[in-house]
């Protein structure tokens, strides 16, 4: 398959390279202990707990997602890829590696969540089970585009959070709904609305995603 | 033969208030190498470009047809080799990666004989295994060359197809140019009179400006 092609192109390059595997680690180690120097021997309740979790993994998905086109932009090698693949499979590839990364990162964060902060109790792991798989492909979903669209600007760097705020904010404040039901042990059926919430977001910025990069890969 | 034609009808380009071009209508047909020429800045790499389907044409259009049937601007990258000096190929991966990948990602068969050939033609065999980033810049424009024959390609755009060439590097591009115009259409966009020497039309943008 052509996209699986695309995507073992870039996952070995990635592994020479380390564009964006190194930002993510290195983002996601300052960040939480940033997050546990400054909460000391502070007792924070769960809830509050939860919503950091997702706020690091903004940040992260925002200094690592990017890559995916930014550095073939930075490369030149843009135009190398439009002669040799078709825009659709372009994005399918490049979506595939996002997906993976923000899973290895996502599932590397919260490991370590579970780990340093004590007061991070899931009480449901279903309901959090399912936020966090939906989360994700929605965050990869929506940064890969986010990331083609910005990968032309001059001012990357700064663009890419502040277009991806609005347009990640409903899932973001989804997820972190369905985080608190999961820390309060809610069941999965409870949380079904939401749950369908972050479905639809995933569906509605995939169909996007194939309707508009076509406009956004040729100039 | 495979009977490729490439027709531009009434194709016009403006960025912003100036004009590139305007209006250009001609039609290329395989087994010819055709030139087009300007001076600095006069729209012949965005020509390259409208033609290969990576920038759009402010007006008219752009006809590639194989056996008189339309080629769909999807499945367009599968007939078009394309060489030009903003061309950049992955320096993390050696020369032979390279070109596996892009077979890989085209859907096509990585044929090691034929890229053998090639590589060969361009003397890059024995140095084929190392990586990109290694490469001077004149071994990376033969590279280039390698990149764009490697999928039998019906059209050939060579924008500026001796840049960065030594007199044997040039003597190879002329003799493929020469090899592979007898089943391709060839466009050669350049200002060295031994690149348009090659060619048996020449279009000069600079005669669409008004």
């Amino acid at each position: 398959m052509k996209e699986l092609a695309l995507f073992k192109k870039d996952w070995q390059s990635e592994l020479r390279t380390r564009y964006a595997v190194n930002a993510l680690a290195m983002f996601i180690l300052v960040t939480i202990s940033v997050i546990l120097f400054s909460v000391g021997s502070e007792n924070i309740s769960e809830y509050l707990t939860g919503g950091l979790l997702w706020v690091v993994i903004f940040f992260s998905a925002m200094s690592g997602l990017s890559r995916a086109f930014v550095s073939e932009e930075e490369r030149g090698t843009t135009l190398t890829l439009q002669l040799i693949a078709k825009p659709s499979t372009v994005f399918t590839g490049k979506l595939l590696f996002n997906i993976l990364l923000v899973f290895l990162m996502n599932i590397a964060i919260t490991i370590l969540f579970l780990l340093l902060f004590d007061s991070f109790i899931i009480r449901d792991y279903s309901t959090f089970f399912a936020a966090f798989i939906l989360g994700n492909f929605g965050i990869a979903i929506s940064s890969t585009l986010i990331a083609a669209i910005i990968s032309k600007a001059s001012t990357k760097g700064t663009l890419y959070p502040v277009l991806s705020f609005p347009i990640l904010l409903p899932l973001i404040l989804t997820l972190l709904e369905l985080t608190k039901f999961a820390i309060d042990g809610q069941s999965l059926s409870d949380s079904f609305t939401e749950l369908a919430v972050l479905f639809c977001y995933d569906m509605i910025m995939i169909s996007a995603g194939y309707m508009l990069f076509d406009f956004i890969w040729k100039d | 033969m495979t009977n490729y034609t490439l027709q531009l009808d009434k194709l016009t380009k403006i960025f912003g208030r100036r004009l590139v071009f305007k209006d250009i209508d001609f039609t290329f047909s395989e087994g010819n190498v055709y030139g087009i020429t300007g001076s600095n800045g006069s729209g012949k790499s965005t020509l390259s470009k409208i033609v290969i389907g990576i920038n759009s044409p402010t007006r008219g259009k752009v006809y590639h047809k194989l056996a008189g049937k339309d080629i769909s601007p999807n499945d367009l990258h599968n007939h078009v080799g394309f060489v030009s000096p903003y061309l950049v190929l992955y320096d993390e991966f050696s020369a032979e990666e390279n070109l596996k990948h892009f077979a890989k990602i085209r859907g096509i068969m990585f044929d090691q004989n034929f890229t053998d050939g090639l590589f060969s033609d361009f003397k890059l065999l024995d140095r084929k295994n190392d990586l990109l980033k290694g490469y001077s810049s004149g071994m990376k424009q033969r590279m280039k060359y390698i990149f764009a024959l490697q999928h039998n390609p019906e059209l050939l755009i060579l924008d500026e197809p001796t840049s960065n060439l030594d007199n044997q590097g040039k003597d190879t591009v002329y003799n493929i140019i020469n090899r592979e115009k007898k089943n391709k259409l060839i466009l050669v966009t350049s200002n060295e009179d031994s690149d348009l020497a090659l060619c048996d039309e020449v279009l000069n943008v600079e005669n669409y400006k008004k």
